[in-house]
């Protein structure tokens, strides 16, 4: 009993320590900035890496869940005699939740990993470390860049994944189904509201690029330079980003739609 | 008991440094004269990496001080550290070199980091440093196509790309061939010599550290158990001293790690 | 490695391709631009009671979408609730006898306003007045008034 409180106690310790590590990440980080916008190739090649590399992977998965939607909510809607309706409820899954939070999803199973990997990697092959005795922080050179570049990659891919989602509904109600095509468009626009819709699912996209970069370099950074410590260090950067991102859903859409 | 030399570029009083319960040092007195090449030596595990580390600032000691050209390490702020740091190179025992450049890019990275040269100029100093290593040639090609011994006489040429006042090399003999060995070996001795550097050398490959140090210090158990010159140590009385660079497998350090008697651990069930 | 030139073109399409997705959301999914703006007029109504009506509901005539409800405000000398409506300026002919009436599309669906031309030669011009209207159809009434004249009937259905 002793030891199991004993266990508890640290294991809530050291969850206090990663997190206060995380934390001082930031700060660091955003003094690199000024540093960055001075080479902005830099910063382009991570949004390369991030955002581009990501897209064909966002790019599909949108126009599947969007194709899912169209048949779904038809099926659905149909009972009722409302398939005109067909194009809100897509647009609404989508731009309010699916969008963002599928997208993240992935984000943090193609990038997130990938970011983490490298990051231990540099780590474990000193590289890291050699940067540091050559007088380059290596916070400033090598996760600032990766941080921005994650940050601003996560809405543009969350709204591709939106658009051609909405497309993808639009194909499989109107094209395949025989859903009016103007009521599918005119009911959309009608019942969609930029500031309440959109903009929400954009800032839910912004949060959830914020922490599932900040997780995956964190991760990284902190992996225990091994192979089998840069191993669990990626496994970790995606459950506990999926985790968090479907947990920051509920809070934000609460916060948001309550 | 402790000689110590005029002026030493690098000196080490009382350092003392612990990684969670397990002592690494435990008060040691290093000098590094000028000038000279300075072998580290001791078994795996005593905390050589660690001491080059505790060197260029990048851990602090729970106590003592090191104190490189007249200053204290770890008394500086980041930015006088940074400048520090651009004085010494390091040779990190895998190479350390950054995967995703060219053998030239990585060359030239702490120029480009911090000389604020020209392209032409730095062009010119890059080959000039991977000519001193032999690898003009190789310029053109990523870290991953390049052997071990190759990776390290790049992460070599970076790292006296500034032109430092020392070099430190981690363990930078291991896992190479004689030849590579042997290059190394001697780019060391003449990088030394005709740049007037400081070299620290951590091994615990001792006949190779031993035919190019001017002086040698032998530590275990987080002490200094031997320094001298390379006669004065290779001729030690200290038994131990005298396995370790003998590579003797019996000695002060046992062969068997202590155990219960063989006979009742085969006769228990 | 690919070439910088490479990476910046690349970066450049994503960034192109996120914007325009975005844009797509804005203008073709949601109602960012009103779809109306500076091409349209407003008309204003009085209703006894506005039931359900929405701002942003749709505005028909003959079934044909011709604008929308841009706001809905309370007058509190006359109790009545007054809708301006925002026609699109094609449909600058609408007669000034025209019935406005306040309609529910299917039985569960939102409610919008159907306009039914009258035969005046004369069209509504800018924020002139919808005279005639007929307000929502509002449940509650409809059966209240349902049972009243069961009751008057003398009949007991019940």
């Amino acid at each position: 009993m002793v030891t199991m409180l004993a266990q508890l106690g640290r294991w809530g310790l050291n969850a206090v320590q990663r997190l206060g590590l995380a934390v001082l990440l930031l700060p660091a980080m955003a003094a690199g900035t000024v540093a960055l916008l001075r080479r902005p190739m830099l910063l382009l090649r991570q949004i390369f890496s991030i955002g581009v590399l990501t897209f064909s992977i966002v790019a599909v998965a949108g126009v599947f869940v969007g194709m899912v939607l169209g048949l779904q909510g038809y099926y659905i809607l149909a009972q009722f005699a409302a398939e005109e309706a067909l194009g809100v409820m897509v647009a609404a899954s989508l731009v309010r939740e699916l969008g963002p939070v599928v997208t993240a999803l992935l984000f943090a199973g193609r990038a997130g990993s990938a970011l983490t990997a490298e990051i231990g990697l540099m780590k474990a092959t000193e590289q890291l470390s050699g940067l540091e005795m050559m007088a380059v922080n290596p916070i400033y050179r090598v996760l600032t860049p990766r941080f921005w570049a994650g940050f601003l990659s996560m809405p543009l891919l969350a709204a591709v994944f939106s658009a051609l989602g909405v497309m993808g509904g639009w194909f499989v109600g109107v094209v395949l189904l025989g859903v009016d095509d103007g009521s599918y468009w005119t009911q959309m626009v009608l019942k969609i509201d930029f500031s309440d819709d959109i903009l929400n699912g954009v800032i839910k996209s912004v949060v959830f690029g914020f922490v599932c970069t900040w997780i995956a370099l964190y991760q990284g950074y902190h992996a225990i330079p091994t192979s089998a410590g840069v191993g669990q260090a990626t496994t970790r950067t995606v459950v506990l980003s999926s985790l968090v991102v479907l947990g920051l859903d509920f809070l934000l859409t609460a916060l948001m739609f309550g | 008991m402790h000689h110590s030399f005029p002026d030493p570029l690098v000196s080490i009083r009382g350092l003392v440094y612990r990684r969670g319960d397990l002592v690494i040092f435990d008060g040691v007195d290093i000098d590094i004269p000028r000038g000279k090449i300075t072998a580290v030596m001791g078994p795996s595990g005593t905390g050589k990496t660690t001491l080059l580390k505790l060197i260029g600032g990048q851990l602090r000691p729970a106590g003592g001080r090191i104190e490189v050209d007249g200053v204290d390490v770890h008394r500086l702020s980041t930015r006088d550290l940074y400048r520090l740091r651009m004085r010494m190179g390091m040779l990190f025992q895998s190479g350390a070199l950054l995967t995703d450049l060219s053998v030239f890019e990585n060359v030239a990275y702490p120029l480009r980091e911090h000389s604020g040269l020209p392209e032409s100029m730095i062009r010119k100093l890059v080959l000039l440093k991977l000519e001193a290593v032999g690898l003009r040639g190789a310029r053109a090609l990523m870290p991953a196509e390049l052997s071990g011994g190759m990776a390290r006489r790049v992460a070599l040429a970076r790292g006296i790309a500034l032109d430092p006042m020392m070099m430190m090399y981690d363990e930078p003999f291991t896992g190479q061939d004689p030849i590579s060995m042997g290059v190394l070996l001697k780019l060391i001795r003449v990088l030394n010599d005709a740049s007037r550097m400081t070299s620290i050398v951590v091994s615990h490959d001792v006949r190779e550290t031993a035919e190019i140090a001017d002086w040698i210090y032998v530590i275990s158990a987080g002490k200094v158990v031997e320094h001298g010159d390379r006669e004065a140590v290779m001729n030690s009385e200290n038994a131990w001293t005298r396995q370790f660079m003998n590579g003797l497998p019996d000695g002060p350090v046992p062969f068997h790690v202590a155990a219960t008697p063989l006979r009742d651990d085969l006769l228990a069930r | 490695m690919q070439s910088n030139r490479t990476i910046e073109v690349m970066v450049g399409t994503f960034i192109l391709a996120g914007l325009v997705a975005l844009f797509f959301l804005a203008i073709r999914v949601s109602n960012f631009s009103g779809e109306l703006g500076s091409d349209s007029y407003p008309l204003t109504a009085r209703f006894d009671n506005v039931g359900g009506l929405t701002e942003r509901a749709k505005v028909t005539i003959a079934g044909v979408r011709v604008g929308r409800v841009e706001s809905i405000r309370f007058d509190p000398a006359t109790f009545e609730a007054v809708v301006t409506l925002r026609i699109d300026n094609r449909y600058n002919q609408i007669p000034d006898d025209t019935f406005a009436k306040i309609y529910t599309a299917g039985l569960l669906g939102e409610q919008y306003i159907g306009l039914d031309p009258g035969g005046s030669p004369f069209p509504l011009k800018p924020g002139e007045e919808v005279v005639y209207t007929q307000s929502a159809l509002v449940l509650e009434d409809m059966i209240s008034q349902f049972l009243f004249s069961k009751a008057e009937g003398g009949s007991s259905g019940f």
